[in-house]
Order: structure tokens, then C-alpha cells, then sequence
């Protein structure tokens, strides 16, 4: 288990984490998200020991890391955000030195290796050096860096930035089969990343956690409201103002006229559903429904609201 | 050797032969110290490595901030400092490990000079050959002492040039001191001479070693050493 706790980090009077405390329990996914420059990176440095803390402390199994740093670095595998490779090596030397570095048994790093490889899908460019390899391979050869030694706790820091969506789509479809077995903290700026592979997710926002929960959580927690989209035929803007009888929960957000038909958006609270009951409104007026289009609050918004508007509302 | 320290150290000396650096310097250092050699070998027909050996100290000057500028500054300029801080590995580790390698390299140059020796063995007579002995040591000691001064450049910037140019400045500072003895007042002459590493250096090559020098240059090497360890410690806390 990780726990971090009242951590605060300062560079110069710059206060890039306030306060923090969170835990991530045995075998969890955690997402960690929040625009760039919010302390996703600094949090993630000072649980690996690349930082020391200003105040507060990180738990890992009851070590902590200004005591036990060298425990903890064993149990963790880790990939930086900007990926450290020695590009004067090839993968099979990278590979070795890390083994190495990690004790790895001589006697195992051959079948591990090719584990690894498969893993990792690294086949054809283990003797390539680092220098000639694309981004993509390099950010697996990263990842192939940070499980190599089997670790407990794997620790992601925007894994999939600059790789096209097929690998984006690979590289999440092995965080969440190494997720099953490891405590796994991901972290990234791309809501979908984190939807797509963890349990559950913290955001975290100019150095301060906004929200901590699962997807669900979260979006439960936050009153939203729907938009729905109607362009009509035959209608006139007097009797769209009118559609309040339907239900007085309804309200009319915008409208316009597009050509001969009007676009109207009307807003309700997502707990209604009152379609049936604009479409029977509609025939009533004789209006043709040319698009009738829902838009749910998603957590898109939930994760605009919370780290742009900084709205405590959630 | 512990085994962090000999796997780091391993990883330095194959990247400083996989780059051309190493090789360039390498030659310049040996053709550069050939011509000396054969210079005064044949024309003054002098059987010893005395030249040499005054000429190789020189060249340290810019051989050795070559060699280690990019120790330290380019891991962190390239952000592979942040994997080598991470795996478990100390901080002093790292420094020896690469504090070895750039000694290693230093010690391979010395190797390739011993060439001379052996011409000079062929066609020479009269060779003190523990002077040769002693003056090889000495060369080795103080080149150890720049390559702690050169680490300890390369771990406070980022950037291999400024890196180069700091451990430069230092040495300079430790090679001239005894050179300007005539312009200091009498009462500090003989600390500014104890601090010159090129009078520890001139005392070991004669054959005389003595435990001030030897106690002098190991704390010049433990001192930039300890000063580098601190250095990198330091950044955790920036």
C-alpha cells in the first residue's frame, strides 16, 4: 500500500503540491489526472525518490522514503515522463545494465527477457540501438525499463504521450494486464487515458486534490444537466418559448433561426428524461423534428469544472 | 568492488569508448606527447621520461575537464538522472562508478605513453627506471585529483561546455600556484606552494614520496568527491 501523506513540495517560493494525502491500496489502478503543471509530476517524483519532500512523507509498506528510499526504489519500477533512455546502448545492453543495476539473477535474465520482449512487443529491435528507435518503440522500451525486475508497484508518468492511437490503444491494453497483478499509479492529462485503464482517480489541480473517487463517483457527485438539441420545421420562436408547460424543469438555453428551420437548446436537469413528452409538444404544434440530439453531461465536464472554473462544487 | 559502483562503471567506460570524444582526445593526447618525447629524445639526446613528464600535466589541463565534463551534466541533460536516481543506487555510488571509469581512461592514456618507455629501454642507458616508476604514479595520483575536480564541475551545471570550463579554471588555479611563488609575499608562499598540486606532483616524481603528498592529493580526491556526493544529494532538495 501507498500512502502519501500532508505532502508538500516547494521549488523557491513556487508551491507546486499543497498539502496532499492520498493511499493506493494493493493490487489498485490509480489514475492520476490534472491539466499540465497542476504537481501530477512532482507527486510521482518524490514517492520515487527523485525529490525529497518539503513536509509530509510517503508510506510504502510502512517505509518511508526518507528513511528506506533505497527499499522503496526496489519495489518500484517507474517511467518518467520524459522517458530516460541511454541512446548510446542498444535495447539488449539498455536491458542488461538495468538488470543489473536491479540485482536481477544472471541466471534468470534470459527468460525474462524474452518475457519482457513479448510483453512489451520489443521483437526485431533488440539489437537496434536506443538512437534509431521511434517514439513508440522508445516509450516501450521505457516500460520494458520499468517492469523488467518485476515490480510491486509500477509507476506511470504520462505513458502514452506522443504515440499514435494504435499504440496508445497497446500500451493501455498492457497497463490494465499488468494492473491485475501490480499497484499500478498512472498518470496523465487525457481524461479518456485514465477512464480507459484505471479503478479509480484523483485529480489534482494547482498542487491540491479537487476530487478522489471512482468514474461513477464522480459523476454522481456532480449535478450536471442535459442539453438537447431540436431543429424544427414550421415552428415559430413564440411557441419553442412556450415548451416550459411541458415541464417547468425544462429552460430554454439558446435558440436560432438556421436558414427556414430553428435551432433550439434546452437544458434539464439529468435526473428527467421529458423526450416523449417534446415530441408529443411538437406534433401538437405541428412541428417537424428535422434532429432531436441529447448531450449528457460528461466527465469531461466534471473534470473542465473542477480544475478550470476550480469550482468545489463536485 | 561493490557491485552497483562496478555496474555503473562498466556502463561509463563502454559509452566513453562508443563515442568519438574519447578517441579523439585519446590521439591528440598521444600525438601531442609523442612529438614532445621524440623531440628532445633525439635532438637532445636525454635518456628519460623528464619531458614527458612535465608536458603531461599540461595537457590534463584540457584532457581532463574533456573526459569528465559530460559525466554527470549529460545524464542530466539528456534526463536519464532521473532513472539513475531512481533505481536503487546511491548517490556516493554513482560518483565513484563514474569517478573509476574517467580514472580508468586517464590510466589507458598513461598506458599508451609507456610506448616511449620502451624505446627508450631499446636505445637508452643509464635508465633510472624507479624514477620512471615513481613519476608514472605520481602522474596517475594527480590525474585522479583532476578527474574529482572534473566530476565535481560536471555535477553542478547541466551544460557540458560550462562543466568543461569550471574543472579548467580549477586546475589552472592548482597548476599555476607554485608558478607565481614570486609574486605572492613572503609569508604565504609556503601555503600557496603546499597547495600547488605541480609541487606535490614534482616531489613524487623524483622518487620521493612522501606521506604530505600523498596525504595532500588524497584529500583533494576525497574532497571533490564528497563535494560532487553532496552536490547530487542536494538537487532532491531543490
Amino acid at each position: 500500500m501507498i500512502e502519501v501523506r500532508n505532502l508538500v513540495k516547494n521549488y523557491g517560493n513556487v508551491k507546486a503540491v499543497r498539502d496532499i494525502s492520498f493511499t493506493v491500496e494493493n493490487g489498485e489502478i490509480l489514475g492520476f489526472l490534472g491539466p499540465n503543471g497542476a504537481g501530477k509530476t512532482t507527486t510521482l517524483r518524490v514517492i520515487t525518490s527523485y525529490l525529497s519532500p518539503t513536509s509530509g512523507n510517503v508510506f510504502v509498506d510502512n517505509l518511508n522514503v526518507l528513511d528506506n528510499s533505497m527499499e522503496i526504489r526496489s519495489l518500484i519500477g517507474y517511467l518518467p515522463e520524459m522517458n530516460p533512455l541511454y541512446h548510446e546502448m542498444n535495447v539488449y545492453e539498455f536491458m542488461e545494465f538495468v538488470a543489473n543495476i536491479r540485482k536481477f539473477e544472471k541466471s534468470k535474465f534470459k527468460s525474462r527477457l524474452s518475457e519482457v520482449i513479448e510483453l512489451c512487443g520489443l521483437k526485431g529491435v533488440i539489437h537496434k540501438s536506443i538512437s534509431e528507435l521511434s517514439k513508440g518503440y522508445c516509450q516501450r522500451v521505457g516500460l520494458a525499463q520499468a517492469i523488467f525486475h518485476d515490480p510491486e508497484i509500477l509507476i506511470l508518468d504520462e505513458p502514452t504521450v506522443g504515440l499514435d492511437p494504435n499504440q496508445i490503444a497497446e500500451i493501455r491494453k498492457l497497463i490494465k494486464n499488468l494492473g491485475k497483478e501490480k499497484t499500478v499509479i498512472i498518470s496523465s492529462h487525457v481524461l479518456q487515458e485514465i477512464q480507459a485503464t484505471a479503478d479509480r482517480m484523483i485529480i489534482i489541480n494547482e498542487g491540491e486534490i479537487v476530487a478522489n473517487g471512482t468514474i461513477e463517483d464522480l459523476m454522481s457527485g456532480f449535478k450536471g444537466k442535459t442539453r438537447l438539441i431540436l431543429e424544427l420545421k414550421n415552428a415559430t420562436e413564440e411557441s419553442i418559448s412556450k415548451i416550459q408547460s411541458v415541464n417547468s424543469e425544462i429552460s430554454l438555453a439558446d435558440i436560432k433561426t438556421q436558414g427556414d428551420s430553428i435551432v433550439a437548446s434546452l437544458e434539464y436537469p439529468n435526473s428527467l428524461d421529458p423526450r416523449q413528452n417534446i415530441f408529443d409538444y411538437a406534433l401538437e404544434n405541428k412541428w417537424t423534428i428535422l434532429e432531436m440530439s441529447r448531450h449528457k453531461t460528461s466527465l469531461e465536464d466534471v473534470f473542465r469544472n473542477l480544475t478550470i472554473e476550480g469550482g468545489a462544487d463536485a | 568492488m561493490h557491485s552497483n559502483v562496478s555496474v555503473l562503471y562498466r556502463k561509463e567506460v563502454s559509452s566513453f569508448f562508443n563515442s568519438p570524444i574519447a578517441y579523439i582526445t585519446l590521439i591528440v593526447f598521444l600525438v601531442i606527447n609523442a612529438w614532445f618525447f621524440t623531440s628532445t629524445f633525439f635532438l637532445i639526446n636525454e635518456s628519460d621520461l623528464r619531458t614527458l613528464f612535465s608536458v603531461i600535466p599540461i595537457f590534463y589541463l584540457f584532457f581532463i575537464p574533456a573526459i569528465t565534463m559530460g559525466l554527470i551534466a549529460r545524464e542530466r541533460n539528456s534526463d536519464t538522472m532521473e532513472l539513475l536516481t531512481t533505481i536503487p543506487i546511491s548517490d556516493s555510488e554513482i560518483i565513484i562508478g563514474k569517478f573509476l571509469a574517467a580514472l580508468s581512461l586517464i590510466g589507458t592514456a598513461l598506458l599508451f605513453t609507456l610506448v616511449h618507455f620502451f624505446s627508450l629501454l631499446i636505445v637508452g642507458n643509464n635508465i633510472d627506471i624507479g624514477a620512471i616508476i615513481s613519476g608514472y604514479l605520481g602522474l596517475l595520483i594527480v590525474g585522479a585529483a583532476y578527474a574529482a575536480v572534473g566530476i565535481f564541475s560536471s555535477t553542478i551545471t547541466s551544460n557540458q561546455i560550462v562543466a568543461f570550463l569550471i574543472s579548467f579554471l580549477v586546475i589552472f588555479i592548482f597548476f599555476i600556484l607554485d608558478k607565481i611563488l614570486i609574486f605572492i609575499p613572503g609569508f604565504l608562499s609556503s601555503i600557496f606552494q603546499y597547495l600547488s598540486i605541480d609541487y606535490h606532483l614534482s616531489n613524487i616524481s623524483r622518487g620521493v614520496i612522501d606521506s604530505r603528498n600523498i596525504i595532500y592529493l588524497g584529500s583533494i580526491i576525497a574532497f571533490f568527491l564528497l563535494l560532487s556526493i553532496r552536490t547530487l544529494e542536494m538537487r532532491r532538495w531543490r
